[in-house]
């Protein structure tokens, strides 16, 4: 499949769009950048490291800890279920549901459970699930996918907002973002205190102690894991770190890279159902492993860094191609530079071939990566591996590369390319739809010197 | 005895902005430089290399391996091109140990012009003079492969009657990408007009970079946008005496 390029051409051309994705994406940016500032968080490189170090060692010895995982839920009377695809993962959940006769699910926000299009699967069986989260509560409504990993509704505005409101929820319409957030709180309260099933992701978890860790700024997950009787949580297999004492490292890193905070406003570290003589919690706990094609990332040593990714956002932020044609022009759930490396290797590289070449490779998002996952060289593998399977450009760089080692036709067959520089043709034609050419110098640089050394 | 310095002058420059290539020849002779063009150049490999073609990249960078092994020193109008060199010749020849010996040999004697002038004693010499409103573009492999963000502005710094003038987004991608600004013409287009957009915000009149191909881009937006703003290589700029 080719590039939606349409698509593309409109958002590039709505005004307002692009002004909220440059403006909020830069706010964060700006955010990030001076809370990783030498100056204010010196030990920021140190951490980065150390944190690659401990992720890369994780994704080396995943199966270990995995079984340490499901043995520390287990002895803190909750229950890890192994799920190889989305479809396994949603199918217990439902079953949960019908025997626990709970219809409805409130969730927090969670790109696990969006990428196995849970809410879907769980409508299927007249199942209500409510996101809690502000804005993909937002996008619930307006029937939208996020736009963001971290910051779902961002190319909203809150007139955007407003029309959503009154469509869906038959308020007034209102354009006063306290009151948007006022009217989710009295909407949503409602829903956790009814709700039978409490379904949260996880940022991290603890293989030593069992903890799901969930960082958040709204304390929507932490009504989610609680108020309901029953708690589950989605996560992907790569979301383990081996130890409780290895969580500073990356909570450090998270809340800075993804907004520019030292530390979320609420960090949750949950590790099984309510205990004898507890007030609250839930009374039942379970931790769903996701695989859905992570363990084919995990066996290809070259792209098993992709695993690494801790959904900080930075990399969309800092992405000038993503700040320019947003979340929703990607293929996949998962947007920017990371959603580049990560679709083609979870969908095949054959659906959307495209892709890994949309990208000038300029490195900005390796840059920012807590867990320096090298993304610009991610790309490359994954080109090499698409042309291999389709050559479709092969004749040209045949040629090109014949000419690049016969000095003498090179610059022969360079000065008749200057020559039809002025022609409107192939890529020549491309480069000016968007801007101009310069006019071809009349000599090249090795004319030039020839006739200097005479 | 003059001290000797090969250039490598890149496909971009040779063909499209042979005046930036001049500029260095005369900014590296006016340090004392005997330059040497060696006519057998002709590429990096970079166009073949990012866009997934290994065995053709490859044919190519043996061919500048085999052109500049015996050179003591080898200047680089070009972050990205060197980079390509320093940072991705090994990734290409990573199973054949013969290669990738001469790679280790060559490499370091490869240097960026920035990198190259900035490590002389002798940069008075020069007695550039530019007496212009000037800001400067981080081409992203200058950046963030060789990461030369100092370099650069210390040169321009020593350049009489010159005023640099930062942009807010010096750090953002221009949009060029080598094929990525034809195959995907629309998304480069609107980068780069966001990069035209933080130049016109200082007021310079001249922007300058390391690296001809951002500058092409940039030109073309600034004339395809109306705007009177000159492009230069560092090159040039340094080789001025206003």
């Amino acid at each position: 499949m080719s590039a939606p390029d349409s698509a593309i051409r409109q958002t590039l051309a709505n005004a307002n769009l692009q002004l909220a994705i440059y403006s909020n994406t830069g706010r964060l940016k700006n955010h990030r950048s001076k809370a990783v500032a030498p100056d204010r968080f010196p030990e920021y490189q140190d951490l980065r490291t150390r944190a690659a170090a401990i992720k890369r060692h994780t994704l080396a010895f995943l199966d270990v800890y995995l079984l340490q995982l499901e043995h520390a839920v287990n002895d803190n009377g909750g229950k890890v279920i192994w799920a190889s695809t989305g479809e396994e993962a949603a199918d217990f959940i439902i079953q949960l549901a019908k025997d626990r006769e709970a219809n409805l699910i409130v969730k927090s926000k969670s790109m696990t459970t969006e990428e196995i299009h849970l809410n879907d699967r769980l409508a299927q069986h007249e199942l209500e699930t409510v996101e809690t989260d502000l804005g993909e509560y937002i996008l619930q409504l307006a029937g939208q996918r996020p736009f963001h990993i971290l910051a779902p509704a961002i190319h909203m505005t809150r007139h955007d907002v407003a029309k959503v409101f009154n469509e869906k929820l038959g308020i007034e319409h209102d354009t006063v973002i306290e009151n948007q957030a006022m009217t989710a709180r009295r909407v949503l309260r409602e829903k956790f205190l009814n709700a039978g099933i409490g379904i949260t992701g996880a940022n991290f978890l603890l293989a030593d102690s069992g903890g799901v860790v969930i960082v958040e700024n709204e304390g929507n997950a932490r009504l989610t894991l609680s108020a309901p009787k029953i708690h589950v949580t989605v996560a992907g297999l790569e979301k383990l770190i081996p130890r409780a004492r290895d969580l500073p490292v990356f909570l450090d890193l998270l809340g800075r890279s993804a907004t520019g905070q030292p530390l979320t406003s609420y960090t949750s570290i949950v590790s099984g159902p309510r205990r004898n003589g507890e007030l609250d919690g839930p009374e039942e706990f379970y931790v769903i492993l996701l695989d859905a094609g992570r363990t084919k990332l995990l066996a290809d040593p070259e792209m098993r860094e992709s695993l690494q990714c801790i959904r900080c956002g930075a990399c969309l932020n800092a992405c000038p191609v993503y700040r320019k044609i947003g979340g929703h022009n990607y293929p996949w759930v998962y947007s920017g530079p990371i959603g580049k490396v990560i679709t083609p290797q979870f969908q095949g590289v054959e659906k959307d071939p495209w892709l890994p070449f949309a990208s000038s490779l300029c490195g900005a998002c390796a840059e920012v990566c807590p867990v320096k996952i090298d993304i610009p060289s991610l790309l490359l593998k994954l080109r090499k591996e698409i042309v291999q399977a389709n050559p479709e450009d092969r004749r040209y760089f045949r040629i090109w590369a014949w000419l690049m080692q016969r000095p003498g036709m090179y610059a022969l067959a360079a000065k008749i390319g200057r020559a039809l520089m002025g022609f409107n043709i192939g890529p020549l034609a491309a480069w000016r739809s968007e801007r101009d050419l310069p006019a071809a110098p009349p000599k090249s640089f090795r004319d030039l010197w020839k006739q200097r050394k005479k | 005895m003059p001290r000797r310095a090969a250039i490598f002058v890149t496909c971009i420059v040779d063909q499209l902005f042979p005046n930036a290539g001049m500029a260095m020849v005369d900014v590296l002779e006016r340090l004392g430089f005997e330059v040497e063009f060696r006519d057998a150049q002709t590429c990096c490999a970079q166009p073949a290399f990012n866009s997934g073609y290994q065995k053709e990249a490859r044919a190519v960078a043996r061919h500048f391996i085999d052109t500049f092994a015996d050179a003591e020193t080898i200047v680089v109008p070009s972050g990205s091109c060197t980079a390509m060199i320093t940072h991705h010749y090994t990734d290409l020849f990573a199973r054949d140990g013969q290669a990738l010996e001469r790679i280790r040999a060559l490499t370091p004697k490869v240097f960026e012009f920035s990198q190259f002038l900035l490590g002389l004693p002798n940069l008075d010499a020069l007695a550039a003079r530019f007496p212009h409103k000037v800001t400067y573009h981080d081409s992203c492999h200058a950046l963030r492969e060789l990461g030369l963000k100092d370099a650069p502005r210390r040169l321009l710094g020593q350049v009489k009657d010159l005023e640099l003038i930062e942009m807010e987004a010096a750090e953002e991608c221009c949009g060029f990408g080598g094929t990525f600004s034809v195959k995907f013409a629309q998304i480069s287009g609107a980068m780069a007009r966001t990069k035209v957009d933080s130049i016109l915000e200082t007021g310079a009149t001249h922007v300058v970079s390391l690296d001809s191909s951002c500058l092409m881009q940039l030109r073309g937006s600034l004339s395809r946008g109306g705007h009177k703003i000159e492009t230069l290589h560092l090159a040039e700029v340094l080789a001025s005496r206003g």
